[in-house]
């Protein structure tokens, strides 16, 4: 057959002739595709992020320096102080691990949400990953993973925040008695928070989410032991027992136990074993939303 | 046994079906699809909007899960083995799924990282495609920063890094001006001489026309007529007309007569000035080379008109013929006309 002879010359009709012969590559050998695809992703994450430290640093500080000076710095001078009762100290040691706590939670769960929806939406980029050569459970461990390390990031950049703002005398007793722990809740409490943020983005659909942090994230904070340990709940009893089921209660009890052990918190073997159960429940649960979520 | 797949089957669906339930009854959008491309053939699935073609290539595709019947690609379950499938496919959705956040070459390395491509290997074949398919002056820019047609060429590339079994491209030039539209064509003719399978949706007839092997015309999720896109017209009893303005009233039983003794003709149309010949396509026959013998065929055609008028008489002003178009081949097929 001569090259005039192809198929293609039938349609040779007023095409430009900048036609580059392509010549395709060879297909890798692509074993451990799961892995490859973790990694890559993950590594994408980072990259992208690496030009966003700023935004990411502020969006992660100005809630709790908000909360951390209107709480241990506004009210104190003026008089309104909590006293942190039976806490050993002022309120401002109350706050450092609640506030961390709720940071983490907050941002997990928005570095997770913010960036699926737009997939699922907008950029249309979801069909796209969907196609990657690996089951597709991987792609929300992923997403869990890189929004756990962003949400721990953020953690530690608030630490010094709430560390360092507060009235005069209202220095907060903050002092490591378990590194070990503090790396492992905090650890935990990044992953929790990346899975809440998986679960929630999966289940709610992208038109309802400004309902989502009324619903969702408000009472998450706001009965989320962050202004004040669970133990101080006990003249509440119903409410207390209610508060179990905040996962962002274990996150700040656990932060309490490795930072202010003076302060009454959860037993530190209760706070693990509900952190690993919720990592792998959450996890679980949130991957198979997503799944769903994406497939049609 | 349903395992084994002909070696040259690139697709294979057998009654495949996808039914959405709305408001509590089954809508199929793919109703019993059966399909066969071979390895190395481009294939068209041509229909309107809302034919089907979107979630065929979904469920080819494994994006979408099908409600019934079965299909393989490259030899893999689309149902039983996904992750094979996605393997072995390459993929341009119509949506510009394009990472937005990095440049086009890091899109093209990322994709090559994904496949198990070290990172050096990755640079190198993204470079390379992108250089091939003219994209080597933005391959730095970001997606929004470069053309529509740019950005379409960038996802097929994208698609290609891991040298696919079947590339699949979902209505590709729906949104590209003319001359982009001319260039992705070219890249696919060059990717398909490459030996590339390519199994390609569109509402288009003339891409369908000016791409395909063969093609597949999907109404209501059903394949009406699947065949070569002469075959199509042939099949679809559409005519070919060739209509002569005379220079006087010719003799209407005489024209009569001479024009039906040409083989093929099914009707005569006489007029004051003119007459009307309505005839099957001619030649075609078979399947393959398509197009080629067309234009000989149709002139096979007015010359027998031609002479038979020129016994007859009077005079030849004008000469019109209108081969079959896969527009009145759809016509002809779906009883509607095409609206794309």
């Amino acid at each position: 057959m001569t090259v005039l002879d192809t198929p293609d010359s039938r349609n040779s009709a007023p095409t430009r002739t900048n036609a580059v012969p392509v010549v395709l590559p060879e297909r890798p050998a692509g074993r451990h595709a799961g892995w490859a695809v973790l990694t890559t992703m993950l590594g994408r994450d980072a990259w992208v992020l690496r030009g966003q430290l700023g935004p990411l640093a502020l969006r992660a500080v100005l809630q709790p320096l908000a909360f951390t000076f209107g709480f241990a710095y506004v009210l104190p001078s003026i008089g309104w102080g909590a006293a942190g009762h039976g806490t050993g100290g002022s309120y401002s040691t109350v706050l450092v691990p609640g506030l961390v706590a709720i940071t983490i939670a907050v941002q997990g769960i928005s570095a997770v949400l913010s960036p699926l929806l737009m997939e699922m939406t907008y950029t249309q980029q979801i069909e796209d990953r969907a196609l990657v050569p690996a089951p597709l459970w991987v792609l929300g461990v992923q997403k869990i993973l890189s929004g756990a390390v962003q949400a721990l990031v953020c953690g530690l950049v608030v630490f010094p925040v709430v560390l360092l703002v507060h009235a005069p005398g209202n220095r907060p007793h903050v002092h490591v008695a378990d590194w070990p722990l503090l790396v492992v809740v905090l650890v935990l409490a990044s992953l929790v928070a990346g899975c809440l943020g998986l679960l929630l983005g999966t289940v709610f659909e992208a038109v309802k989410v400004q309902y989502l942090f009324a619903a969702v994230v408000t009472p998450l904070t706001m009965l989320g032991c962050v202004y004040f340990p669970w133990s101080s709940l006990s003249v509440v009893p119903w409410l207390q027992w209610l508060t179990l089921l905040n996962p962002v209660v274990y996150m700040g009890e656990g932060l309490r136990a490795a930072l202010t052990p003076q302060v009454p918190h959860l037993p530190v073997p209760v706070v693990l074993a509900v952190q690993v159960g919720l990592v792998a429940v959450l996890g679980f649960a949130a991957c198979r939303s997503f799944v769903r979520r994406i497939s049609r | 046994m349903q395992d084994q797949e002909p070696e040259d089957l690139a697709v294979h669906a057998r009654g495949l079906r996808k039914a959405y339930r709305v408001r509590g009854t089954e809508v199929p959008a793919v109703d019993g699809l059966d399909l066969q491309v071979r390895r190395g053939e481009f294939f068209g699935v041509l229909g309107p909007n809302g034919s089907g073609k979107s979630t065929t290539v979904g469920m080819l595709t494994t994006r979408t899960t099908p409600t019934g019947g079965t299909a393989t690609v490259a030899g893999h379950d689309v149902r039983r083995d996904p992750v094979r499938v996605r393997r072995s496919i390459g993929v341009v959705t119509q949506a510009n799924t394009l990472d937005r956040a990095v440049t086009l070459a890091q899109n093209l390395e990322l994709r090559c990282r994904v496949f198990g491509l070290d990172r050096r290997s990755a640079r190198r074949r993204s470079a390379d495609l992108l250089a091939q398919f003219g994209l080597a002056d933005v391959a730095d820019r970001l997606d929004d920063h470069v053309s529509g047609g740019q950005s379409k060429r960038a996802m097929i590339a994208r698609a290609v890094v891991h040298r696919p079994d079947v590339l699949f491209l979902d209505e590709p030039t729906a949104a590209v001006d003319p001359q982009s539209r001319r260039d992705l064509w070219d890249l696919l003719r060059a990717l398909h001489r490459d030996g590339q399978t390519v199994l390609l949706t569109t509402h288009h007839l003339e891409e369908a026309e000016a791409l395909c092997d063969r093609v597949a015309v999907l109404d209501h999720g059903r394949v009406l007529a699947c065949d070569t896109v002469a075959g199509i017209k042939r099949r679809s009893g559409a005519d070919h007309v060739v209509e002569v303005g005379l220079a006087g009233t010719p003799d209407t039983a005489l024209v009569q007569e001479g024009l039906r003794r040409i083989p093929g003709v099914r009707a005569v149309e006489v007029d004051l000035r003119s007459v009307r010949v309505h005839a099957v396509p001619r030649g075609a026959a078979g399947v393959g080379e398509a197009g080629a013998g067309e234009d000989g065929v149709g002139e096979d055609l007015v010359g027998d008109v031609l002479q038979a008028l020129a016994v007859t008489g009077p005079g030849i002003r004008t000469v019109t013929s209108t081969p079959p178009s896969l527009e009145n081949a759809f016509l002809n097929l779906t009883g509607r006309s095409y609206s794309a």
